[in-house]
C-alpha cells in the first residue's frame, strides 16, 4: 500500500473546521492515492468481495474488461477519506453516496493513481454537503459523489 | 431472463446479527487507506465520545453483502450474478458504527426497472443495533446487463 500526500495540509487531530464559515465552492481537501494490486487484494480480504475481476488478469480479459479493476467500493471508500480527515471525526459523515460511472484499471506494475478533490456543495444550519470529484487518468470515475457532514462535533 | 419485478415489496428475514469487531474495523480502515486515529485507537475514540473505534463510512458494505446474497439466492429473482455491475451506492446514518455493535440487516427491494435491455435493481438494507434502534441504511443499485444480441 502506497499513499502519496497531496497538497491538502490538514491532518487528523487538527481543530475541527467551522462549517458555518464555509462558502459554496471552497476546496476543503485535495488528495492523490496510489492503488496497487496489493491494495485490491487487501480490500478483497477486508470487505469479503472476492470477485476475481479484481485480481486476475485472465478473468478480467475473459469478460471483456480492459484489465483488472479496483472494486467500486474501494474507490468509494478511499474517496471519502480526505473529507474524514478534514472534518476530524469520521462519525460526522452522516450520508455518503456515489454513482459508479467508469472503472479504475489497476496495472500490475504501475498501479493506478486516483485523485480526489473535495469542494463545498451546500451549507446549512445542520451541516454541509461536500461534493467530490474523483478522477483516474483525467476522467471522472464517480458521479454524484456527495458527502453530508453534520455540524455537531 | 430478466429480473423479476415481483421482488419489489417481498419480505426478507433479518440477517443473523453481525458483531462489529475492533480488529475488523482496523482491517477495513487500512484497506480504504484511512488514517484517522478514531478508526484505530480506542482511547482516542473514547476521548471523542465513542464507546470504541469508529468504522469508516463505507463499512456497512460488509454487512450489506449478506443481504445482497439473500437477493441473489432467490430462486425466481432472475439475476445472473456474472452480469451484475454495481450502479450506485449510498449510506445514510442515524449514528456512526463502533466496535461492539451488533447489527441486524433487513433487505427490501425498492425498485426493478428496465432500461435499454438492462435491468436496474435497487435495494435497501436497513441496519439496526441490538436494542432495535436504526443505525444506517445502505441503498444500492445493481445493473444487470441484458443478453448480448
Amino acid at each position: 500500500m502506497t499513499l502519496r500526500d497531496g497538497r491538502e495540509a490538514t491532518s487528523p487531530g487538527h481543530a475541527a473546521p467551522e462549517l458555518s464559515e464555509l462558502t459554496v465552492g471552497d476546496i476543503v481537501a485535495e488528495r492523490e492515492y496510489h492503488l496497487t494490486r496489493d491494495s485490491l487484494v487487501r480490500y478483497a480480504g477486508a470487505s469479503g468481495d472476492f470477485n476475481p475481476i479484481h485480481y486476475r488478469d485472465d478473468v478480467a480479459q475473459s469478460v471483456g474488461l480492459p484489465g483488472v479493476l479496483a472494486h467500486g467500493m474501494l474507490t468509494m471508500g478511499v474517496a471519502v477519506q480526505p473529507v474524514s480527515d478534514w472534518i476530524g471525526d469520521p462519525g460526522r459523515v452522516v450520508d455518503y453516496q456515489v454513482r459508479f460511472t467508469r472503472p479504475v484499471v489497476v496495472d500490475a506494475t504501475e498501479g493506478a493513481v486516483v485523485r480526489v478533490l473535495a469542494k463545498v456543495g451546500a451549507v446549512d444550519e445542520a451541516g454541509a454537503r461536500i461534493d467530490l470529484t474523483v478522477t483516474f487518468a483525467d476522467e471522472t470515475v464517480l458521479g454524484k459523489a456527495q458527502v453530508r457532514v453534520t455540524a455537531e462535533g | 431472463m430478466s429480473v423479476n419485478p415481483e421482488l419489489v415489496g417481498r419480505a426478507f428475514p433479518p440477517t443473523a446479527p453481525y458483531t462489529v469487531g475492533r480488529e475488523k474495523v482496523r482491517e477495513f480502515a487500512r484497506a480504504v487507506l484511512a488514517e484517522n486515529p478514531l478508526h484505530f485507537d480506542p482511547e482516542a475514540a473514547r476521548q471523542a465520545g465513542y464507546d470504541d473505534v469508529v468504522a469508516p463510512p463505507t463499512f456497512p458494505i460488509v454487512v450489506q453483502e449478506s443481504t445482497l446474497a439473500q437477493l441473489l439466492a432467490e430462486p425466481d429473482a432472475g439475476i445472473d450474478f456474472t452480469r451484475v455491475v454495481h450502479g450506485d451506492q449510498r449510506f445514510s446514518y442515524t449514528r456512526p458504527i463502533v466496535a461492539g455493535d451488533e447489527l441486524t440487516a433487513t433487505l427490501a427491494v425498492t425498485s426493478v426497472k428496465s432500461l435499454g435491455g438492462h435491468s436496474m435493481v435497487t435495494s435497501e438494507s436497513v441496519m439496526t443495533d441490538a436494542s432495535g434502534s436504526h443505525v444506517v441504511t445502505a441503498v444500492s443499485t445493481l445493473v444487470v446487463r441484458g443478453d448480448e444480441s
